[in-house]
């Protein structure tokens, strides 16, 4: 595979990012998207025919009929290789959730420093699903009992996962039938990993029961923990205006950047820099204060919340240190490049490690706990604030978004209706009639093989268009904010005429931004209150509704999109599979990625398909949307029946003068 | 919502709930906080606020709280960039909106300037106040109770299909005629209310002459937009009168009325930002919002079950004039909210409708009279062959109105021969009663009575208009086949002025109301082995069964067993089903395995027992639209009987609209019961425990109204004074009073055994 340099248009459409690839080529500084170029896939891994689980491989099965050492086939190889993907990116997302939930035990007791219960509301809301008693007990003693819940579901080794019972009823009884429902969640993880190991689980549709069980854990476990949990200290978000890109870095300020997935530090970095002994202490240090901004989902976590800006999605990790503004980049857990470290070296920057699972080798590291959190925090800050003298010559890309994110389930009630008529009515009416045509969930990373944003973003702009409501979460909604479709005013110009009437009838943008990748747990609460409204059948498969990974990248991503399918779910990939087998080669090497498509659909009326073209990935979606809208006997698409709503005429009436307005109110006669 | 309207109604909300505020602060330093509040017409104290927050509120003092939930709805407007979204909000201004005009409303009635004067005006049916003016020179004010229940029935029945709200004034006089003569064409109860620079609808209908008020479905709430708040208390009391709902239940009191209450605004003239923000409270109720001017459309669905918002600007509806607009403005209306009519086509030359059959016709305004002190009038209907009817032939027999002096009277005989293969001569009185509505639902016709004591008036306008005697028999025959097609094939109309034929006639005719008399007599429950539900009322209160049998009507008093009868033959699948009595548990109780399963299933579980002839054990429910309710007054050892027209306080403590929560909803409460009023003349009322000698107390208008009724059933308990020993509201309304009252008289009801 010969290398090849692409074009800055190759590499990204962010002109933030193509201005800080400029400059990193001026520097002679490497970047994932070099290092992408220099480094093509090792295409039978890519393919997933490699098995490197024991000392006797690795095997590389690249002719018809050949086995592993042991006798492994390319489709047992093929599974056991997804299940170990499912297992890393569902311990991922639930051991967040694991330490949400004894962030909530360790609050109730009061035993931290900053944190409080923030919303009450939901608290109880969601302690009362699991039938905790709540009248007459305070906040705590609610909070105490369901973190011992939340906590419990992790060693549980018996039984059902609590939060399964949020699905809807029609879902549960199927997961039952077919076994699928996780006992407990690193009972599931382990099991993964056990069946996967040399000599185990050796029967592909066994394997990928597994799968999908293991997967499960995340959606309907960890990710549902950690996301109630956030709402809970921090509040369940409702819109907010908040800005996205490099430009949001400052050039007068302290630019401290929070990078990675968990709220617990960022969230209290946020509070810690509006302190005002830090204040004092950034101006004494000459800036004018401390600017926080985050990227990747943990930017999502205090952009939905507080409306902190988000300086980029994944692949910009890089590209803020390049600006040479940035004080302190403070990491958590998850997608943080190690060449983060490498680079940061080239400028003043100090890339800070935090959690007790990560550190990078030549990171400053600062061990971040619960207890004493706004002391932590604080003394991050002031790290960064110290090294400020130190900014050497900066160039921030003059690029910057607004959008309104904060779309929670919860919010998404109350705008449908306000305090007295929340409900889902009006979106499931606003389907049923056709204005809009489907839903799109469009979510998942940034992958440097592809176009930076060209994938998530095209792909959203030609579902507006034909009157699909797209909801984001992750490194997908900062792509889209970036390109102004998180703003309400997108919802006027940038859509179908039936989408518009509704945007304009709610306020909305026609994309949502639900929150973290985390937060896709949100998109299942969604989903599944939608089916319970009625209208649009009685569980998700039936809604006419997809959901797209366009630049996926990551383990946690195959975790999301096989949940998903297995709430009911058609899901689509954009990128390479990995598991695409080589059918043009290798007979039957595609045999796990038809049955990933075909089976599991006849298994669960969802399915995974990987899509390399952006308007494929289009069609295919229209495609399905339409075919669940006739199977619903919904009227067909047909968008010049809309559009009758709106402000427009409004302008030209206030435009005149109080007589001609006087006169101009009956109308113009025909 | 849309950002024009979000922004003009979170705008109004907030200008209107800050003028709440200061009207409020006002109040409580003249007044004091333990002033009482209330709308003197209703037993629902604030009724919107009772729906949405459940407090009951009558002092001054608990005004300040609501106030302050008000204000909390409030949202900022949206912002002219990058908005966040404004429907929820908006929705919310609009629910703080109508909680700061009841609350500006309650200041004005302790103030008096509520119900709004207005000299000269006269309402045609509308709560009397106590200030001695009758039903002169003001506007009604809310809707009261009494009115409330006696409308439900009507619509729920679809007779009357729906209400609207109109605010603001039409273009002209003369479009506002039309507006109203259209919506009370089809039935539809309307509200009137608000005005466009000063100028309301209400001033232009009073202008042209128009009689508003209750007896034509037309009531005028006040000349501001404050006043529209009336029309959603009447929404919030119908899901608390027959929905079985309790105050607080918000959501329950919005959803009812989205889905069963068939309601809609009618923005008439410039829309401000106070009628936008009372539209944002309507849209909670899934009322839509129709303007004849330029606004912003809102059309896609789901607060409201069709479109939200529709603009329908004068000059762009179709229409060769002005008539023709406003009959299509009308007819949009009702297609938006998917309001149900039923009309017949009735060809008179005046305008025909169920909103003209409380139309007084008064003396001076009198072209003719038949019947009453004058003359005599009688109306009979009889099934005959098939053959023997010579289907829409109408004749009059004897000399027509043009032949009597202006001011007159004359004999008049309505014979009506019907023939149908479903036919039963069981269902003559059952459509003979009807002669009464049909010919009352001409614009100008007053009908009073039935069978030979029958009076009827033509008023000058609608001789005038060319309305003759010919027309009786038009109406009659139109309606008899738009309404009961499915059992009559064929009709036939007479009409007698000849002194000869109507005596002939009259004759015969009071030898059938015998025979049917006698019929009735001999029919009791024991002869029969079907009763009758009646679940009519389900679209109003879901859980309520009638079970109806031939000595125990419906509660609403519209249905007897054998209009059930003829119902199931007219629609087999609809609200009357035959219930088979099936295997005897306890007769004399009035238990049967047949009722007992059917209204297991028809009330959805919640009743689990009904007994037929009990007060005290297993009670039939009600819905809301009873005639009078009957309470056990324990102390009396017996009950008291309240009607609904009865205003005045009862032994019990409460009044007839404090009762009637207790009484409805479809709930079961041992001890009261929602009855019709002739279920107290059967032998069978409340048979088990003791019967008509119970009653200890009922209100004078039904001794006076039922007088002759009373009487029979008095000598059929063997005391034949017991009638002049039932205390009304003239001897007492304290339990106390009414004991020495009954020592006095020697009551029956204390030497009884006792109901517990």
């Amino acid at each position: 595979m010969a290398k090849k340099e692409r074009t800055m248009d190759e590499r990204t459409i962010d002109p933030a990012s193509k201005e800080m690839l400029i400059r990193a080529d001026e520097l002679g500084l490497g970047t994932a998207f070099h290092r992408a170029e220099a480094m093509p896939p090792c295409n039978i891994g890519a393919a997933g025919m490699c098995c490197k689980f024991c000392g006797m491989g690795p095997c590389r099965l690249t002719k018809d009929g050949s086995t592993g050492v042991c006798g492994a086939t390319i489709d047992t190889i093929q599974a056991r290789n997804l299940v170990r993907a499912i297992a890393a990116g569902s311990a991922a997302h639930s051991d967040h959730g694991r330490d949400m939930a004894f962030t909530l035990k360790a609050v109730a007791n009061g035993e931290t420093e900053g944190y409080v219960l923030r919303d009450i509301a939901k608290l109880r809301t969601v302690a009362a699903f699991y039938d905790i008693p709540i009248e007459g007990r305070s906040p705590e003693e609610i909070a105490n009992d369901l973190a011992d819940l939340y906590i419990a579901q992790f060693g549980q080794q018996k039984g059902e996962l609590a939060p399964i019972r949020r699905a809807t009823e029609k879902r549960q009884k199927l997961w039952r039938e077919l076994g699928v429902v996780p006992r407990g969640i690193d009972r599931e993880v382990v099991e993964s990993l056990h069946r996967t190991h040399m000599g185990d689980d050796q029967h592909v549709p066994h394997l990928l029961e597994q799968a999908v069980r293991t997967s499960m854990t995340d959606g309907w476990g960890g990710s549902i923990i950690a996301t109630d949990i956030a709402d809970i200290l921090f509040g369940t978000p409702a819109p907010v205006v908040g800005q996205a890109n490099l430009g949001v870095l400052k050039d007068d300020m302290v630019n401290v950047v929070v990078h990675g997935h968990e709220p617990l530090l960022s969230q209290m970095m946020v509070v810690a820099s509006q302190d005002p002994e830090i204040i004092e202490y950034a101006e004494a240090a000459g800036a004018k204060g401390v600017n926080m901004s985050g990227i990747c989902c943990t930017a999502n976590e205090i952009l939905v919340r507080q409306g902190v800006p988000a300086a980029g999605n994944f692949l910009q990790q890089e590209l803020a240190i390049l600006t040479g503004a940035v004080e302190a980049m403070v990491v958590d857990v998850q997608c943080i490049m190690q060449a983060l470290v490498s680079l940061s070296e080239n400028f003043h920057t100090k890339v800070i490690t935090t959690s007790p699972k990560v550190r990078i080798t030549n990171a400053t590291h600062i061990e971040f706990n619960e207890h004493k959190a706004l002391t932590i925090a604080k003394d991050i800050l002031k790290v960064a604030i110290d090294n400020y003298k130190n900014r050497g010559e900066t160039q921030i890309p003059d690029v910057r978004s607004d959008l309104v994110p904060g779309f929670s389930h919860e919010y998404i009630n109350y705008m449908l209706g306000g305090t007295y008529r929340s409900s889902f009515r009006p979106l499931n009416d606003a389907i049923m009639s056709g204005r809009i045509r489907g839903v799109a969930a469009i979510v998942g990373c940034n992958n440097p093989r592809s176009t930076q944003d060209h994938f998530h973003t095209y792909v959203t702009k030609e579902l507006l268009k034909q009157d699909v409501l797209v909801v984001e979460t992750g490194c997908g909604a900062i792509a889209a904010a970036k390109l102004g479709l998180l703003l309400g005013e997108a919802g006027l110009d940038k859509v179908g005429p039936g989408l518009r009437e509704i945007c304009e009838t709610i306020g909305i943008p026609p994309v949502l931004h639900m929150g973290s990748c985390v937060d896709n747990s949100r998109i299942l609460t969604v989903l599944t209150q939608m089916a319970e409204e009625g209208g649009l059948g009685d569980d998700i498969d039936q809604i006419p509704a997809v959901g797209l990974a366009p630049e996926w990248m990551s383990e946690k991503a195959l975790a999301i999109a096989t949940y998903c399918v297995a709430s009911g779910a058609y899901v689509i990939f954009g990128g390479s599979s990995p598991l695409s087998g080589m059918p043009d080669r290798v007979s039957d090497s595609d045999l796990v990625l038809n049955y990933l498509s075909v089976e599991w659909e006849n298994l669960y009326g969802g399915k995974l398909e990987f899509i390399n073209e952006a308007d494929e990935m289009v069609q295919k979606t229209l495609e399905h949307i339409d075919k669940k809208r006739a199977a619903l006997k919904l009227p067909e698409y047909d968008a010049s029946k809309f559009g009758k709503s709106g402000d427009a005429r409004m302008g030209e009436l206030e435009s005149l003068s109080f007589e001609e307005q006087q006169k101009a109110l009956y109308g113009v006669p025909a | 919502m849309s950002k024009y309207i979000a922004t003009r109604a979170i705008r109004g909300a907030n200008a209107l709930v800050t003028e709440a505020e200061v009207m409020l602060q006002r109040a409580m330093a003249e007044k004091g906080p333990d002033t009482t509040v209330a709308f003197p017409n209703t037993a629902y104290y604030l009724p919107m606020i009772l729906g949405m927050t459940g407090i009951e509120v009558d002092k001054l003092g608990q005004l300040p709280e609501i106030l302050q939930h008000a204000r909390s709805l409030l949202h900022p407007m949206p912002s002219e960039r990058k908005w966040t979204p404004y429907l929820g909000e908006t929705l919310d201004g609009g629910m703080a909106t109508l909680l700061a005009a009841e609350i500006i409303e309650a200041i004005r009635f302790l103030y008096g300037t509520e119900p709004e004067q207005m000299p000269g005006f006269d309402l045609s049916g509308g709560t009397i106040y106590g200030n001695g003016n009758g039903a002169a020179g003001h506007l009604n004010g809310p809707i009261d109770d009494i009115q409330l229940r006696s409308w439900g029935i009507q619509l729920v029945d679809g007779r009357m299909p729906g209400f609207a709200a109109i605010v603001g004034a039409a273009k002209s006089n003369e479009v506002a005629v039309k507006i109203i003569r259209e919506l009370q064409r089809r039935n539809i109860l309307t509200f009137l209310s608000g005005n466009v620079n000063g100028r309301s609808i209400i001033h232009q209908l009073a202008e042209e002459g128009v009689e508003l008020g209750y007896n034509t479905f037309t009531v005028p709430f006040g000349t501001d937009t404050i006043s529209a708040i009336y029309a959603l208390g009447f929404a919030a009391r119908s899901a608390l009168t027959f929905g079985g709902m309790k105050g607080g239940q918000a959501r329950d009191i919005l959803m009812y009325n989205k889905d069963r209450v068939f309601a809609f605004v009618l923005a008439l003239g410039e829309v401000d930002d106070l009628k936008y923000a009372a539209a944002a409270g309507a849209i909670n109720f899934g009322f839509p919002v129709i303007a004849d001017t330029l606004i912003p459309q809102i059309l896609p669905t789901g607060i409201t079950s069709y479109e939200h918002v529709l603009s329908m600007p004068w000059n762009e509806i179709s229409g060769a004039d002005d008539m023709e607009k406003a009959e299509r403005l009308v007819q949009k209306c009702i297609e938006v909210r998917g309001v149900k009519i039923q009309i017949a086509d009735v060809p008179v030359p005046v305008p025909y409708g169920a909103a003209f059959e409380g139309e007084v016709v008064r003396k001076a305004d009198m072209r003719i009279e038949f019947g009453g002190k004058k003359s005599r009038a009688f109306e009979y209907l009889r099934m005959v062959d098939m053959d023997e009817v010579e289907d829409g032939k109408i004749e009059v027999i004897g000399p027509d109105i043009d032949e009597v002096e202006v001011g007159g009277a004359i004999d008049l005989g309505i014979l009506i021969k019907v023939a149908g293969r479903k036919m039963q001569s069981d269902f003559e009185p059952v459509l003979e009663r009807q002669v009464h509505y049909f010919i009352n639902g001409g614009s100008g016709i007053q009908h009073i009575g039935q069978r030979d004591i029958a009076w009827i008036r033509i008023s000058k306008g609608a001789a005038d208009k060319g309305f003759t005697l010919k027309h009786f028999g038009d109406i009659l025959y139109a309606r008899f086949h738009s309404d009961f097609g499915s059992i009559v094939d064929k009709v036939q109309i007479e009409i007698f002025t000849d002194p000869d034929q109507n005596a002939e006639w009259l004759e015969k005719a009071r030898a059938a109301y015998d025979f049917r008399n006698q019929r009735l007599a001999d029919l009791t429950d024991e002869r029969v082995d079907l009763f009758y539900s009646c679940t009519l009322c389900q679209s109003f209160a879901p859980n309520h069964v009638c079970v109806i049998s031939p000595q125990r009507l419906g509660l609403c008093g519209a249905y007897n067993w054998l209009d059930c009868k003829a119902s199931y033959e007219i629609n087999p699948t609809g609200p009357n089903q035959p219930i088979p009595k099936g295997r005897e548990i306890d007769a004399s109780k009035g238990y049967w395995e047949g009722p007992t399963e059917f209204v297991q299933q028809a009330s959805h579980g919640q009743v689990e027992e009904v007994s037929m002839y009990s007060i005290m054990e297993n009670p039939m429910t009600a819905c809301g639209c009873f005639e009078c309710i009957v309470m056990v007054v324990p102390e009396a050892n017996g009950v008291m009987v309240v009607s609904r027209e009865d205003p005045s306080m009862t032994p019990a403590g409460m009044t007839f609209s404090t009762l009637a929560g207790v009484a409805g909803g479809g709930l079961q409460s041992p001890g009261v019961m929602g009855v019709g009023k002739y279920y107290l003349t059967s032998p069978k009322f409340i048979s088990t425990d003791g019967g008509f000698k119970r009653v200890v107390w009922m209100s004078t208008f039904l001794k006076e109204s039922m007088a002759e009724e009373f009487k029979a059933v008095a000598e059929r308990e063997g005391d034949p004074d017991l009638i002049n020993k039932i205390a009304d509201e003239t001897v007492c309304t304290e339990v106390d009073e009414l004991l020495v009252h009954l020592e006095e008289v020697g009551h029956p009801a204390l030497t009884m055994d006792s109901m517990f």
